[in-house]
């Protein structure tokens, strides 16, 4: 951890989550985000990832504790004042969760639906800037052409470029990424997660990013939060990710492949970058 | 965001041309379907010879009749309504129980896969007159065969019934697993013991589930019967409304509600117990 | 080896159910042949035999008169049958209007309050389904009078409950991560049932619609008989005159219409789905 904490987007405090059945799914998470921090969540199944991101947005009622956007409390708040804080996290799902029968286009629109009345919506009549705005992020992850495709005739990685421009649409300042890779083979797994780094880093963006694969999350976060059964066992950057605190997470476990294979990987990214076409022109872009 | 400011051009461009996709591809179509619609709509309403003075009445009458839901009166043709209601039951039991019977053979012939050709189209046939026509007017012959009286009514619900029944089985018979048919009959089984073995048990959550179903809509419709002298509980109701004693006709069409509930209520437990 | 297999089958007996299942299979059976029996009897005191032996020959008789059909009365029938078939039509819209809302109420994820909302519009679309749409005509004859709009009203009161019910567990059965991700982005309520829920039942209103017009269309036919509008009224007349020859128009009539509306409607489905 730096020494200096950058102004913080997030801060999770004494974070407590009951499910009526009794489960126990966080038990007092304490933590912190900077703004444009980039961290990623890891943890066994059932370790409390997906309740805990989204007891930030409250898609999960947090049962005590605090969750405070830039300062401002989001527990506690009513369903208009919830909405407007909505506004500000963007979420990105794993199974992508795009409206299915809806186009392209209206799914990036969706984006906006916070900031827009309901007979706009209902009628698609959204202010240009925002038409704009979102062919404008499509081009950038290179999906302009298909705008006016339906959503279920993509394909996977396709889809999550959507899903990524309407958590993008809603110009927030805290992304909420819930296994954005699980659906995904380990090629477009790797391109997903490079441009949600790199929208990331050109929006000045925050992140949490719950996911599976360890040396993905090694590979591009800039630090990695460890939590199990509902606590948080570990935080710090990905090179301090060592046998001792995997273990410390996922249990006992021979884990010399797995911290063999995040540098493997990079190595093999790093050989992708000249080959992959559609990274270079986002690059140009950015 | 300054920099995307100097390519927002081409995009706003953009951004103007782009409309939400129609429902309807074609434009000529669309239209065409539009115009076409509201012309239909307005010429049925124009058309719809509408006695404006006497539905105005209605208000008054239509909060008199649900005024006699508080309450109902159960008591004064208590004689009239159970009678009525147990003959609607009785033609439920009977209608339902002559009409699978019957429908079990139909669909089995009108199954493409066990059928021959000219049996199929009997059945299909049988299928297709039983399903056009509404009960009502299938009592309306049968009171005019068989005189008035609640048998009229039961060979009407046992004669939709077959309709029913007999289509919905019959689909189902024909998309059953062709396999398991030849597996039964490789055993040296006869043709009935290859139904018994190689279909039945194939279709039997379907036709369980259909029967229960059937046993609801015969209750329903024998409610209705009564009205053209097939028996059951209609007459009671039609004569009651005849002579607006509304909190009688209200106690009517609770109890009828009620026991529609309850078959509903007992056709779930039987379908979790059975299955 | 095979004196073995043989020693263990006579020790095994095989049954299909339970002792207790058998004797409740056999309760069962038993209840059901009983229920007839009884029902039939009840049902027999009440019906003059001679009249049904007499069947056939009525059936036979009638079958002579009304052959062959007086086609040239078929000209009086175009009006009923045009108010047949907007009576169905109408009141199948209105229906899946009111049917909309009511499902969103009755859907355990949409409903605002599954202890008290939900009940109330459980009941509104039994209540809805239970009663006949020809008793719903004679309930609305009296009240709002005679004709076509009472007849309308009828197929849409019937219709509410039936459209209700199964656009109601169409919609518990949708995708509630595409609901998550809308609410996400800071929609309102109503903005999550038009662009999370809508999509998404769509087709069902859509076929569910298509379906029960197709059923209304003969619902509507009889609805003449109690004076809601349609051709039932002049089936009722005809009846009534015993003038066979033009009851088997009527019928011939009533059987092409119906014949037309299953067309139409099967096509419409597949073209949804």
């Amino acid at each position: 951890m730096p020494e200096v904490l950058p102004a913080a987007v997030l801060e999770v405090a004494c974070l407590v989550k009951r499910y009526p059945t009794g489960d126990l799914a966080l038990r007092d998470v304490n933590l912190r985000i900077g703004r444009g921090e980039v961290v990623a969540l890891i943890g066994p199944s059932g370790a409390g990832k997906s309740t805990l991101i989204r007891c930030v947005n409250r898609l999960v009622q947090p049962t005590s504790g605090s969750v405070r956007l830039d300062g401002a409390e989001v527990t506690g708040l009513g369903s208009t004042a919830l909405r407007r804080e909505r506004r500000r996290m963007g979420m990105i799902f794993q199974e992508y969760a795009l409206i299915e029968r809806l186009t392209v286009m209206e799914n990036a629109l969706s984006g906006r639906l916070g900031y827009t009345g309901f007979w706009r919506s209902w009628f698609r009549r959204f202010p240009q800037a925002d038409v704009a705005e979102a062919f404008a992020l499509l081009d950038r992850v290179g999906l302009k052409e298909m705008a006016n495709k339906r959503a279920d005739a993509l394909s996977g990685g396709q889809r999550q470029r959507v899903g990524i421009v309407r958590a993008l649409m809603q110009r927030p300042e805290l992304l909420l990424v819930d296994e954005p890779t699980a659906s995904l083979d380990p090629k477009t797994s790797r391109q997903i997660m490079r441009l949600i780094l790199e929208l990331c880093t050109e929006r000045g963006l925050a992140a949490i990013i719950n996911i599976h694969d360890v040396a993905l999350a090694r590979q591009f976060a800039q630090r990695i939060v460890g939590l199990r059964a509902g606590a948080i066992v570990f935080d710090g950057p990905p090179d301090s990710l060592d046998a001792a605190a995997l273990t410390a997470i996922y249990g006992d476990e021979d884990w010399s492949a797995t911290l063999g294979q995040g540098r493997k990987a990079t190595d093999e990214e790093e050989e992708h970058h000249s080959t992959v076409p559609d990274v270079e022109r986002l690059a140009g872009l950015a | 965001m300054s920099a995307s400011h100097a390519t927002s051009n081409p995009y706003a461009a953009q951004a103007a041309g782009w409309r939400p996709p129609p429902l309807i591809g074609s434009r000529a179509l669309r239209w065409a379907l539009l115009l076409g619609g509201l012309a239909w709509f307005v010429a049925a309403l124009v058309t719809m010879e509408i006695n404006w003075a006497r539905a105005a009445e209605g208000w008054q009458r239509g909060a008199r009749f649900l005024a006699a839901f508080v309450p109902p009166d159960f008591v004064s043709k208590w004689d009239d309504i159970a009678e009525g209601l147990l003959e609607s039951v009785m033609m439920t039991v009977v209608s339902t129980v002559l009409g699978l019977v019957l429908s079990v053979p139909v669909a089995v012939g009108a199954a493409r896969n066990l059928a021959p050709r000219p049996v199929y189209l009997l059945c299909r046939a049988v299928l297709v007159v039983s399903r056009t026509f509404q009960e009502v007017l299938i009592a309306i012959l049968f009171v005019a065969m068989f005189g008035f009286g609640p048998l009229a009514g039961t060979l009407t619900l046992a004669f939709a019934t077959i309709g029913f029944v007999g289509k919905l089985l019959a689909e189902d018979i024909e998309a059953t697993d062709p396999a398991q048919l030849e597996a039964m009959r490789a055993t040296g089984g006869s043709w009935l013991q290859g139904l018994a073995w190689g279909i039945l048990p194939q279709v039997k959550p379907r036709l369980l589930g259909l029967s229960l179903y059937r046993v609801d809509i015969n209750f329903r419709e024998s409610a209705v019967l009564g009205i053209v002298g097939a028996g059951g509980i209609g007459a009671t109701l039609n004569t009651s409304l005849d002579r607006y004693e509304f909190d009688t006709a209200a106690a009517i069409l609770l109890l009828i509600i009620l026991i529609v509930m309850a078959c509903e209520y007992a056709s779930g437990v039987i379908r979790r117990a059975a299955l | 080896m095979s004196a073995n297999t043989e020693a263990r089958t006579q020790d095994v007996v095989w049954r299909r159910r339970t002792p207790m299942g058998d004797l409740l299979a056999w309760g069962a059976w038993l209840a059901i042949v009983l229920a007839t029996v009884l029902s039939f009897r009840q049902i027999s005191d009440a019906t003059i035999w001679d009249f049904v032996w007499d069947a056939p020959q009525q059936g036979a008789d009638l079958l002579s008169r009304a052959v062959p059909p007086r086609w040239s009365y078929a000209s009086v029938l175009w009006k009923p049958l045009w108010d047949t078939v907007n009576m169905a039509t109408l009141g199948t819209l209105l229906a899946v209007i009111l049917g909309i809302p009511v499902a969103v109420l009755a859907a355990r994820n949409t409903t605002p309050s599954v202890l008290l909302v939900r009940p109330l519009a459980l009941f509104v679309i039994v209540a809805s389904r239970s009663i006949n749409s020809l008793i719903w005509a004679l309930v609305l004859v009296v009240i709002i009078g005679p004709g076509p709009l009472a007849g309308t009203l009828a197929i849409a009161l019937r219709s509410v409950g039936f459209i209700g019910k199964l656009l109601y567990e169409a919609i518990e059965e949708i995708d509630p991560v595409q609901v998550e991700a809308v609410e996400a982005t800071g929609a309102t309520r109503a903005q999550v049932l038009s662009w999370g829920i809508l999509p998404q039942v769509a087709p069902a209103i859509a076929g569910i619609g298509v379906f029960r017009w197709d059923i209304n269309i003969r619902e509507a036919t009889v609805l003449g008989l109690v004076g809601a509008g349609g051709i039932g009224l002049q089936l009722e007349g005809s009846v009534a005159t015993l003038a066979w020859p033009q009851v088997s128009v009527i019928l011939l009539l009533i059987l092409a219409t119906v014949v037309v509306s299953e067309w139409v409607s099967a096509r419409v489905r597949k073209a949804i789905t």
